[in-house]
């Protein structure tokens, strides 16, 4: 069953309060493959690992039906340096 | 009194029998005590261990492949690197996934601790954390400083 963008997007946004929210899917189309970058004030203070820990239980039904998930977590500081980089 | 037991009893029992269904986490398959055992004895059986889909020389994922590039990288010697191909063992595959609480393949361990799958594992390589985490453990020696510079003339 393929996991669609808005499920992910309104799970993710009910839990968690969004500064940012990009969701791709990368496998053209059929739902198996995702990469999401995800800006949030609540990692404040949290590991890589605990963020993403989190994000995993919180996807964990949907993830299940994927083939590949992938995902960037910042704070809104850290998304700002990571912007800054990526534009330099 | 005990009629009345046995007729309660009987008024739950179809509802125990539902519950399966109606909590499927209770019906996933739990790793086995034994299961559990050889997997511990595989992640701290190295300083460096990866699951990983495919061998190190030919991955079978670029997930796996990127893991395993960063490794080298890194330059963490063969003799202190363990691959496990959970493509050749599906009880390992869904063992690890389980043992780690972690969805995905590859996944890394550094003296038995977990420290993530691609993503982290990339993140950390890029920021230094990696580094730092493997020269902590010992993995890798602490890199030389660099030349002093060369003194204006």
């Amino acid at each position: 069953m393929p996991v669609h963008t808005a499920d992910l997007e309104s799970t993710i946004r009910n839990a968690i309060p969004v500064t940012v929210l990009e969701i791709e899917d990368t496998s053209n189309g059929c739902g198996e493959n995702y990469s999401i970058i995800l800006v949030s004030e609540a990692f404040e203070g949290k590991s890589t690992l605990a963020r993403h820990r989190w994000i995993n239980e919180l996807l964990k039904s949907e993830i299940e039906q994927m083939h590949a998930f992938s995902q960037k977590t910042f704070t809104p500081k850290q998304y700002e340096a990571y912007l800054a980089k990526n534009a330099a | 009194m005990l009629g009345l037991a046995r007729t309660s009893l009987s008024t739950f029992a179809p509802a125990l029998r539902l519950r399966p269904a109606a909590f499927p986490i209770i019906a996933r398959r739990l790793l086995t005590q034994e299961a559990r055992a050889q997997i511990q004895k595989a992640v701290s059986g190295s300083p460096v261990v990866l699951f990983m889909k495919g061998t190190p020389d030919t991955p079978q994922c670029g997930f796996s492949r990127a893991a395993i590039q960063v490794l080298e990288l890194q330059g963490v010697p063969p003799e202190k690197l363990s691959a496990y191909n959970v493509l050749e063992d599906a009880e390992l595959r869904s063992g690890i996934k389980e043992f780690s609480d972690w969805p995905t393949i590859p996944q890394l361990y550094v003296n038995g601790e977990f420290v993530g799958g691609c993503d982290i594992l990339l993140g950390m390589h890029q920021s230094g954390e990696l580094e730092d985490l493997l020269v902590k453990n010992e993995v890798i020696p602490k890199e030389l400083p660099a030349d002093p510079a060369p003194q204006a003339a």
